[in-house]
């Protein structure tokens, strides 16, 4: 058996050799940081792999050449950050209402508008659930290290492939910037889901077949003759002023995913079997919550952290099963308020309390533990 | 010149299509037709020189001119 | 034919080109407007493509928000609607991704010019393989008649009671000063001239660009004072523009606030996805 390939990488360069992995072959982008590495990652990789590359002349040019390109059948892939983000999400309601796969990678940095180009932040939550307008299906992973942006990237391709819907990447800036050894999977290690193929004659293919949850998708040029808008459509993709239809169609596409939750939510739980109080924290927050927890323990206080790994859709189960049991949840964020609602939705016996923090600057564990020993 | 030129041609309208614009009957070289209503009509089947130009300029794909 | 024969007078037969082989079954009639042009463009469209030889299967028609965009609903290729001014950007994926495909982008001046100006002037500058054809009928007409982007001066619209007051683009010089490799300009009136013009643009290999001026009888027409479709098509189509092969022959003032017709501009230079598996594949291979 082969060796696995150990490699000191920074973040945003695990999420090229994820992306390569899942058999991502375009990269449509624009430079932005926190995560122009990764476009020029992709410039130097996809190329020799016989995989396409282009730097377009903004976001939305960007997102909307990844769609394209993805509607030809291959694997695609952009890169933001914040105001990147902003420019994409009419794009990504076109990918979410069209059944596109497609990855979008967004490195948080602070905002609103320009903000802290080089600072951390997690602010973006909301914006990448609710980001595009009119309802949509939202599927966000959020890794906290190198190594798992690299599990996460391929798992994004994965979901998108499976559920023919945009996955983002959502990381903020300290885990996509800092450095870490990781190992490279071997070949066939991780698991890789391609596109349903179409297996019908072409006079019987529709696109959003209404026998299917989620419809095989056929790549233009392979002899499908097909209509894509962002227009209500019926099953045949041409648009429809049929409420019954449109109803449906909309239902569908958020029920795709709602009705695989189990599916989709990932969550790692630190020390949660016992724990009085919780901390529900995600990326570089997270690293900073596990320390909190075992000093807290160390100290003898029953600390516990729970992990959403995927973001959006929120695992409601999860923390409404840690709320009914828990003193108290603690929601440290890099944001004035975001996840720590969701965290109050789920879990209406627990008190809540969220620690926020838009100063550029990373939250630290003795702010955890200091909010952990405050509800001992 | 032999029987063939004298035979006429068929004009075929798809009255379903026509939306009335009239294009067809005012770039008719030969006043051929006519609006009846708000459809195009024939007014003069004889004097159609084929020349096509009515199914060239209808933007409703509502007129042809066969042989 | 042999080179002594006299023949006399040719017989004209008619035999009118079957569009159902292009059109997708039950779709018509259009959603446009009585006399409006982008009928007739769709028309001598599907005619230059019928010459191009391009199977249905190779041809990828792709459009972004307007009237004009709504045409790729109706034919029988692989076919997207997309964004208000991204038809070129996501075609510019589509071809990237898959260089075997023909692809067209059909556009209004508004998409093409306004909201997707920025798209429009880098797609020309790649020179990447794909034909823009851009309606230009001077209107916002799916959001009821504002003014545009290539609207005359003092034209009246929903958004221009008083007339505009903005100079309108020249569309052709536009993509030309970009980098469009193809650029030539046709009117839905000189439907036979605009059909070799699109059968050109498409055989062209880099980016070709066609504007095609067309009516919008119901808002532009009616609002700047024309009493018909035929008489704005006389008087903006027929009256306003000069055969490019006509123009050398005329003097100035024949030719003052005429748009010029036909092939305006060629130049062979490098297409985009070429390049990218010339130089940027085979080099990265060769490291």
């Amino acid at each position: 058996m082969a060796e696995r390939k150990k490699k000191l990488l920074q973040g945003n360069d695990a999420c090229v050799e994820g992306a390569l992995y899942a058999g991502c072959r375009f990269y449509a982008g624009y430079p932005i940081t926190p995560s122009t590495e990764i476009a020029e990652g992709m410039s130097v990789r996809l190329p020799k792999l016989g995989g396409k590359f282009i730097q377009m002349e903004d976001e939305i040019a960007s997102i909307a050449a990844a769609i394209g390109a993805s509607l030809t059948g291959l694997k695609s892939l952009t890169a933001t950050s914040g105001p990147g983000l902003s420019l994409k999400q009419e794009c990504i309601g076109y990918a979410c209402l069209t059944e596109v796969p497609l990855v979008i990678v967004n490195v948080m940095r602070g905002g609103p508008s320009t903000g802290y180009p080089t600072g951390p932040s997690q602010s973006d939550l909301m914006a990448a659930k609710w980001g595009a307008h009119g309802d949509h299906p939202a599927i966000s992973l959020a890794p906290q290290s190198v190594q798992e942006i690299l599990t996460e990237t391929v798992r994004a391709f994965n979901l998108a492939e499976r559920f023919r819907t945009p996955v983002m990447v959502l990381y903020d800036e300290i885990v996509g910037h800092m450095r870490e050894p990781i190992t490279l999977p071997l070949p066939g290690e991780l698991e890789v889901i391609d596109r349903a193929k179409a297996a019908c004659r072409p006079e019987e293919y529709f696109p959003y077949d209404d026998r299917y949850e989620v419809a095989p998708l056929a790549p233009f040029g392979a002899g499908y003759r097909f209509h894509v808008t962002g227009l209500n459509h019926k099953q045949d993709g041409f648009p429809t002023n049929d409420s019954n239809i449109i109803r449906a169609n909309n239902e569908r596409i958020m029920n795709k995913i709602e009705n695989h939750k189990d599916e989709i939510c990932l969550n790692e739980a630190i020390d949660l079997d016992d724990a009085e109080i919780a901390v529900v924290a995600i990326g570089s927050t997270a690293r900073s919550a596990r320390y909190a927890v075992k000093e807290a323990r160390a100290a003898g206080i029953k600390a516990g952290l729970l992990r959403p790994i995927t973001m959006w859709p929120f695992p409601d189960k999860a923390v409404k099963e840690l709320g009914s049991r828990v003193k108290a949840i603690i929601v440290p964020e890099l944001n004035l308020g975001q996840m720590v609602h969701e965290v109050e939705r789920c879990s209406k016996k627990a008190q809540v309390t969220g620690i926020h923090r838009v100063d550029g600057e990373p939250i630290t564990p003795a702010q955890i533990l200091e909010a952990i020993r405050k509800h001992k | 010149m032999g029987e063939a030129a004298k035979k006429l041609p068929r004009i075929v309208i798809n009255e379903k299509f026509c939306k009335g614009c009239s294009i067809c009957v005012d770039f008719c070289p030969t006043n051929v037709l006519e609006m009846k209503g708000s459809t195009v009509a024939v007014k003069d089947l004889g004097a159609c020189t084929r020349c096509q130009l009515c199914d060239l300029r209808c933007p409703d794909f509502a007129i042809q001119v066969f042989d | 034919m042999s080179g002594t024969a006299v023949v006399e007078k040719k017989e004209r037969v008619s035999v009118p080109f079957d569009y159902n082989k292009y059109l997708r079954p039950n779709k018509l009639p259009h959603i446009w407007c009585p006399g409006c042009g982008h009928g007739i463009v769709l028309k001598a469209m599907l005619r230059a493509i019928d010459k191009t030889g391009f199977s249905k299967d190779e041809i990828c028609m792709i459009s972004g928000i307007g009237c004009s965009s709504r045409t790729p609903g109706y034919v029988d290729f692989n076919t997207m609607h997309t964004l208000h001014g991204r038809a070129l950007s996501f075609a510019t994926g589509v071809k990237f991704a898959n260089p075997r495909l023909k692809v067209i982008v059909v556009t209004g001046d508004g998409d093409a010019l306004a909201i997707g100006g920025n798209h429009f002037i880098h797609t020309c500058r790649r020179n990447i393989d794909m034909t823009v054809v851009v309606m230009t009928n001077a209107t916002y007409g799916m959001t009821g008649g504002q003014y545009s982007p290539t609207s005359p001066l003092e034209t009246v619209a929903t958004t221009s009671r008083y007339g505009n007051i903005e100079p309108p683009f020249d569309t052709c010089e536009m993509a030309k000063a970009a980098g469009a490799s193809f650029v030539a300009r046709g009117t839905a009136y000189h439907t036979l001239e605009l059909e070799k013009t699109l059968h050109d643009a498409i055989m062209h290999k880099g980016t070709s660009v066609v504007d095609v001026i067309d009516a919008c009888p119901t808002y532009f027409g009616r609002a700047n004072k024309f009493k018909s479709t035929t008489h704005l098509m006389d008087v903006v189509e027929k009256d306003g523009t000069v055969n490019v092969k006509q123009a050398d022959k005329l003097p100035p003032e024949k030719l003052e606030g005429k748009f010029l017709r036909g092939l305006l501009h060629k130049v062979d230079r490098p297409e985009y996805c070429e390049q990218y598996e010339n130089l940027v594949m085979e080099k990265a291979k060769a490291k």
